[in-house]
């Protein structure tokens, strides 16, 4: 059981923003940070490590303090039997995939740990590469398997998908699974990706700017407004044009462009750059699969 | 041919070198990484050999070393050593002279790896010694023998601090590129020749070596 009642001022490019956050985080449960880049994902998984340092609050895991302001209380990170996978996995280029394992191994020495890593990742035949010459799917294997080899209580992830492609991501996604099934540690992880939570989570917590604003379960979350039965997407306006006697709107929705005709009044609210809700309803959607490569 | 003023070139080169790379690994990780508010202090202190004229280092090296001194009767008394035109004090003076040479190539080395690693390695329970010794060197070996080389080279062509606080004793402090200058004021071409020629040639050698290892060119010959 951790609890986590933290408050700092980040300073970024818009300016400082204050962050407060008061998370409950139950044993064995698989959280998700979910928002946009510069809500304070990655600082407030940053803190839980102790790689940064709040400027007020506790963070107690199993009644042990990890930080407490007040008592002057902050824990190296190396104390707090984590496990952090970076955003750039952060595999020591000198070390080979084994030896990469072999340097997390701590005083306490499970001698069949990193063979069982092994096994769940499937590094078998990759022990003897050097970093340099992975995959990104690989190489993130690897860092979850370094992450867990010091039997870690809480594995913290800081977007762990988001450089690999999306069939690579799956497959991370059940080696990443069926970690946590075998091994059973709680799990923090950050995305902006809902697909990614889906899989990932059991429960989601929406930060923006440095407060969470929304939690639940991931359908709870993500479904909530398309439960009525229309069809919604969230996209980004990019141009506003003029045709004849109605404007049409560029958007894009993920790494798709819609172009969507709405009249002139609606166009005037609207601004390039907005956040959009594109949604349509009283259509029937034509489900048909794809075969592989029609891409 | 008198050997003795190369022999010493290279003695008092090998020697700087190496007490440079204890002193400066350490001391680069310093200002890599530290957020002190003295640090442009030292960087200034450590880059200064770069643009002061050696005989202002020198002079103040003898006016510091010498035996009329605080530290240069202290070091006289209670280490027994005399840094006045002496061997040991040419080492000084050198190591002080090559500091830049050093410390700069390991400070970008270490500045350019990624924060991450020293993180991960700070996840993991180790100890700053530990990352340093097992993460962050072995993933800097160009910038090190950039170091390493840089140094050498310039204190195998020190004259100014040397001229200063060494003199010319030969067998003690007269090393190659004073002979040069000495052989030439006596006219003597011919030996002043053979130190020049002789240090070209070495010196030519380590920095092709340092540029066939960084640049690769030997793993992909013996490929």
């Amino acid at each position: 059981m951790i609890s986590c009642r933290i408050s700092k001022l980040l300073r970024d490019a818009g300016g400082p923003m204050p962050l407060e956050l008061d998370l409950k985080i139950g044993k064995g449960e698989r959280l998700a940070l979910y928002g946009r880049s510069g809500a304070g994902k990655t600082s407030t998984l940053r803190m839980l490590a102790g790689l940064m340092k709040p400027d007020a609050g506790q963070i107690a895991v199993n009644g042990q303090c990890w930080f407490d302001a007040a008592e002057g209380v902050h824990l190296n990170p190396g104390k707090r039997n984590i496990g952090f996978v970076f955003q750039d996995y952060a595999l020591f280029p000198n070390m080979s995939v084994l030896e990469n394992l072999q340097f997390a191994r701590g005083k306490r020495r499970n001698p069949g740990r990193i063979a069982e890593l092994v096994e769940i990742m499937e590094l078998g035949e990759l022990q003897d590469s050097r970093p340099g010459r992975l995959s990104g799917g690989q190489q993130q294997r690897v860092a979850l398997a370094r992450a867990l080899v010091s039997e870690p209580a809480l594995l913290l992830l800081d977007e762990p998908m988001a450089a690999l492609d999306p069939e690579i991501r799956h497959r991370v996604q059940d080696y990443l699974l069926n970690a946590h099934r075998q091994l059973g540690f709680t799990l923090v992880v950050i995305s902006h990706d809902a697909g990614d939570i889906f899989n990932l989570a059991d429960r989601v917590c929406v930060m923006e700017r440095g407060i969470v604003t929304r939690e639940g379960t991931p359908d709870e979350v993500f479904l909530s407004r398309a439960s009525s039965g229309k069809f919604q997407f969230i996209g980004e306006v990019l141009r506003l044009e003029k045709e004849d006697l109605v404007w049409v709107v560029t958007v894009q929705i993920q790494s798709q462009l819609v172009k969507v005709v709405v009249l002139e009044e609606e166009a005037a609210g609207l601004a390039v750059g907005d956040r959009v809700r594109v949604a349509s309803k009283a259509f029937n959607p034509i489900l048909s699969r794809l075969n592989p490569g029609s891409i | 041919m008198n050997w003795d003023p190369l022999y010493l070139t290279f003695k008092l080169a090998l020697v700087t070198t190496v007490l440079l790379l204890v002193i400066s690994m350490p001391l680069a990780y310093w200002l890599a990484y530290s957020r002190s508010r003295v640090k442009p202090l030292i960087e200034t202190l450590v880059s200064m050999p770069l643009v002061l004229p050696p005989t202002v280092l020198g002079f103040y090296f003898l006016l510091a070393f010498s035996p009329g001194n605080a530290f240069g009767q202290w070091m006289n008394d209670w280490l027994g050593i005399k840094l006045v035109f002496s061997f040991p004090g040419l080492v000084l003076a050198s190591v002080i002279y090559s500091l830049p040479f050093m410390v700069h190539p390991i400070q970008s080395g270490l500045s350019s790896l990624p924060d991450s690693l020293r993180e991960a390695a700070s996840v993991l329970g180790k100890s700053r010694t530990q990352t340093l010794v097992h993460v962050l060197l072995p993933n800097i070996k160009a910038s090190l023998l950039t170091g390493v080389v840089l140094a050498f080279a310039h204190t195998v062509g020190e004259f100014g601090v040397v001229l200063m606080i060494g003199g010319s004793i030969p067998g003690t402090t007269r090393v190659a590129s004073i002979a040069i200058y000495d052989e030439v004021e006596a006219l003597n071409y011919e030996a002043a020749n053979f130190y020049a020629a002789v240090l070209f040639v070495i010196t030519f050698c380590i920095l092709l070596a340092v540029y066939l290892i960084n640049g690769g060119y030997l793993k992909r010959f013996w490929k």
